[in-house]
C-alpha cells in the first residue's frame, strides 16, 4: 500500500441489501479532489469507509500508508469534517475544539494554542465563547471545518464543507482550501455544486449509484468521453464565414452560430488535429479573438457521465 | 505497550472523564436517577424529622434492619440497577441518537480506550449519586438516634456497616455497569435488556448454584452487613443459597465486570456509524 496516498483498492460496501459502493478502485494525490455525483451516488460513503466510520464490506483502503481500523494512528494526520449538523450538548464553539483537542491526547496549552489557530482560521473568534446552539447554519459549518483542521491534519476529508456558507465566507473557505492543497495536503471534498468544484479541484472522482463513473484531472476525464465531440467556442468577427470553411474539416461534426453572434461553437472529435488546421481555415477578413474549449468542465463531464438531472447514463 | 503509550492513554481517558462525567450529571434526562437514589434518604429524613418532632426515641435496631431491607429490595434490586440502565445505556446508544458520537471516533483514540472513558465515566457518576443517597440514609437513621447509642454503633462495627454498605453500592455499580454497558450494543431499544436483566436477577434465589454466579446481585446479597431473615411476602428474595465470602463475592462480581467489559470492548471495535438505522 503506498504510503504517500490515498488508496482504495476493489473496496464495496454493502449496507444489508442496499449497495453503497462498488468495486472501487482509487488512487487519490495531495491537492484538491472532488467527489462529484448525485444524491445517494456513495460519495458520503466512500469518506466514512475512508475514515473507518464503517467498515467495507471487501477490500483494502489506505490513507498515507495506515488502514483505517486503526484511529489511533489514522486521525493524527486526518481530519473529518462531516455532514452531521449535530454536537455535544451545551458546548461552546471554544469548547468543542478543545476538548476534542484533548481527547488527541494534547497537553492543555497545546491544545489552547491550536484551538485558538483553529477558530482565528475560520474567523469566528468573536463567537468563540458562545453555545453552539445559538449559532447559525454557516457558523457551525465553519467551527466544524476549524474542528477538523485543529490538528494540522495531512488529510482533510470535507462533506459537503460549503453548505449554509454565505457568498463571502464561501470564498474564503474555498481560498483556504487552496492553501492546504499547496501546502501538500490531500484535501478531499464532496459537493454537488459543480462551478465550485469546477473552479477548485487539482482532480475529481464522478460517482454514481455507487460506482466510480470517472476520476482524474478534468481535462482528461472529459476527453475520454469519446460519446461527446469537444465543444470549441471561437471567438471572431464574420463568425458565419468562417462555419463555412470549417465544414471542409471531416473532424467536424456540428458548427453552429453563438447566441450573440460574436462567436462560432464547433463540436469535433479531434480537437488537437483541428486546432491544428484552424489556422489555415481562417479566411481574410475574419479576425480571431480567442478559442477555447466550452464543455471542458465538471459541470458538462457531469451532464455527460451522469446525466443533467442527476440519473445515471 | 511502552511508558509513552499508558501516558497517551492516561491523558485521553481523563479528557473523555471531563466530557462524560459533565454530561452525565448535567443530563436533564437524568433527573429520575436523581430521584431514584435520593428517595430512601428522603423518607429516612421524614421519618426521622417526625420522630424528633414527637420526641420519639428511635430504636436503631429495628431502623438498621428497615435500612437493611430497603437497600437490599429497592436500593440495589431498583435503584442502582435502574439508575444503571440509565447512565450506562446511553454511554454509546446516547450519542448515537443525538449524531454527536463521530467526534470521539475520529479522534486518534483507541476504542477500547474509548470505552474504558466512558466506563468509568459512568461508573464514577453513579457512584457518587448512589453513594451519596447511601450515606444520607444512613444519616437520617443515625442522626435522630440518642447521641450514646449512636457512638456506641459505630464504635462497635458500625463504621464497618456504613463502609460495607458504601462499598456494596460503588460494586454494583461496577457490576450493573458493565452488564448494562454490553447491553447497550447488543440491543437498540433499552426496555428490552433491563426487563432481561430484571428477570435474570429476580430468578437469582431460584437458580442452580452455578448459574446463580452469574448474576450481580448474588454477590451484592453476599456483601451486604445485615442480613434480612426471610419472611412476609418478599422472604423469598431475601434466600441466599451459600452466600459468598466477602472475598471471593468481590472477586466474583470483578470477574463478571470484566468478562461483560471484554465482550462490549469487542463491540465497540466493530462499531460503526450509520445514524440513519437508529
Amino acid at each position: 500500500m503506498s504510503e504517500n496516498g490515498i488508496t482504495f483498492e476493489n473496496v464495496s460496501k454493502f449496507y444489508g441489501d442496499v449497495l453503497g459502493v462498488n468495486r472501487v478502485n482509487l488512487s487519490i494525490p495531495p491537492g484538491i479532489t472532488s467527489l462529484v455525483g448525485p444524491n445517494g451516488s456513495g460519495k458520503t460513503t466512500l469518506m466514512n469507509l475512508m475514515t473507518g466510520l464503517i467498515r467495507p464490506t471487501e477490500g483494502r483502503i489506505s490513507i498515507l500508508g495506515v488502514a483505517p481500523d486503526q484511529p489511533d494512528r489514522l486521525f493524527n494526520f486526518t481530519g473529518y469534517c462531516t455532514q452531521f449538523d449535530s454536537f455535544p450538548r451545551g458546548m461552546t464553539g471554544y469548547q468543542f475544539i478543545y476538548s476534542y483537542l484533548l481527547v488527541h491526547g494534547k497537553p492543555h496549552v497545546e491544545a489552547e494554542d491550536l484551538t485558538w489557530s483553529a477558530i482565528e482560521r475560520v474567523k469566528l473568534t468573536d463567537a468563540a465563547h458562545r453555545k453552539i446552539a445559538g449559532y447559525s447554519k454557516g457558523m457551525r459549518q465553519r467551527i466544524k471545518l476549524a474542528q477538523a483542521m485543529a490538528h494540522a491534519p495531512r488529510v482533510l476529508v470535507l462533506d459537503e464543507p460549503l453548505n449554509g456558507l454565505d457568498p463571502l465566507v464561501r470564498a474564503e473557505t474555498i481560498a483556504l482550501f487552496r492553501s492546504l492543497a499547496e501546502e501538500g495536503l490531500h484535501v478531499i471534498i464532496s459537493s454537488h455544486i459543480l462551478h465550485e468544484v469546477d473552479a477548485i479541484s487539482d482532480q475529481v472522482v464522478l460517482l454514481s449509484s455507487g460506482y466510480v463513473v470517472a476520476e482524474g484531472q478534468i481535462h482528461g476525464v472529459r476527453t475520454e468521453v469519446e460519446e461527446h465531440p469537444m465543444q470549441i467556442l471561437i471567438r471572431c468577427t464574420r463568425p458565419s464565414a468562417l462555419a463555412s470553411r470549417i465544414f471542409e474539416l471531416d473532424t467536424v461534426v456540428e458548427a453552429r452560430l453563438h447566441n450573440d453572434g460574436k462567436g462560432l461553437l464547433v463540436r469535433t472529435r479531434d480537437p488537437d488535429r483541428f486546432y491544428l488546421m484552424l489556422n489555415r481555415l481562417v479566411v481574410d477578413g475574419v479576425d480571431l479573438e480567442s478559442v477555447a474549449p466550452a464543455d471542458d468542465d465538471v459541470l458538462s463531464v457531469y451532464e455527460y457521465l451522469i446525466g443533467p438531472d442527476g440519473g445515471s447514463i | 505497550m511502552n511508558r509513552a503509550s499508558w501516558n497517551l492513554w492516561r491523558a485521553q481517558v481523563a479528557a473523555i472523564l471531563r466530557l462524560e462525567i459533565k454530561k452525565n450529571f448535567l443530563a436533564r434526562r437524568g433527573i429520575w436517577i436523581y430521584l431514584l437514589a435520593l428517595a430512601p434518604a428522603v423518607l429516612m429524613w421524614v421519618h426521622a424529622a417526625m420522630n424528633l418532632r414527637d420526641h420519639r426515641v428511635c430504636d436503631l435496631g429495628r431502623d438498621n434492619l428497615i435500612f437493611a431491607t430497603m437497600f437490599q429490595f429497592f436500593y440495589l434490586r431498583l435503584a442502582v440497577f435502574f439508575g444503571c440502565v440509565g447512565v450506562f445505556l446511553n454511554l454509546f446508544r446516547g450519542e448515537m441518537l443525538e449524531k454527536s458520537l463521530h467526534y470521539y471516533l475520529l479522534t486518534p483514540v483507541r476504542r477500547e480506550v474509548l470505552l474504558a472513558g466512558k466506563y468509568l465515566a459512568g461508573v464514577i457518576t453513579t457512584s457518587v449519586i448512589f453513594c451519596t443517597g447511601t450515606a444520607l440514609t444512613l444519616a437520617a437513621i443515625l442522626i435522630h438516634v440518642p447521641h450514646a447509642a449512636a457512638a456506641q454503633y459505630l464504635l462497635n462495627g458500625g463504621v464497618g456497616h456504613i463502609v460495607a454498605y458504601l462499598g456494596t453500592t460503588m460494586l454494583a455499580c461496577v457490576g450493573y455497569g458493565s452488564v448494562f454497558l454490553l447491553m447497550g450494543f447488543l440491543f437498540r431499544n433499552p426496555i428490552v435488556p433491563a426487563a432481561l436483566v430484571l428477570i435474570w436477577e429476580s430468578a437469582n434465589p431460584f437458580l442452580p448454584a452455578l448459574l446463580k454466579k452469574l448474576s450481580v446481585i448474588f454477590y451484592l446479597q453476599s456483601l451486604s452487613p445485615i442480613s434480612v431473615p426471610a419472611q412476609g411476602d418478599f422472604a423469598f428474595l431475601a434466600i441466599l443459597g451459600e452466600p459468598a465470602p466477602a472475598y471471593l463475592a468481590v472477586t466474583g462480581l470483578l470477574l463478571v465486570a470484566c468478562v461483560c467489559l471484554w465482550f462490549a470492548a469487542r463491540k465497540v471495535r466493530q462499531l460503526e456509524i450509520n445514524y440513519g438505522t437508529e
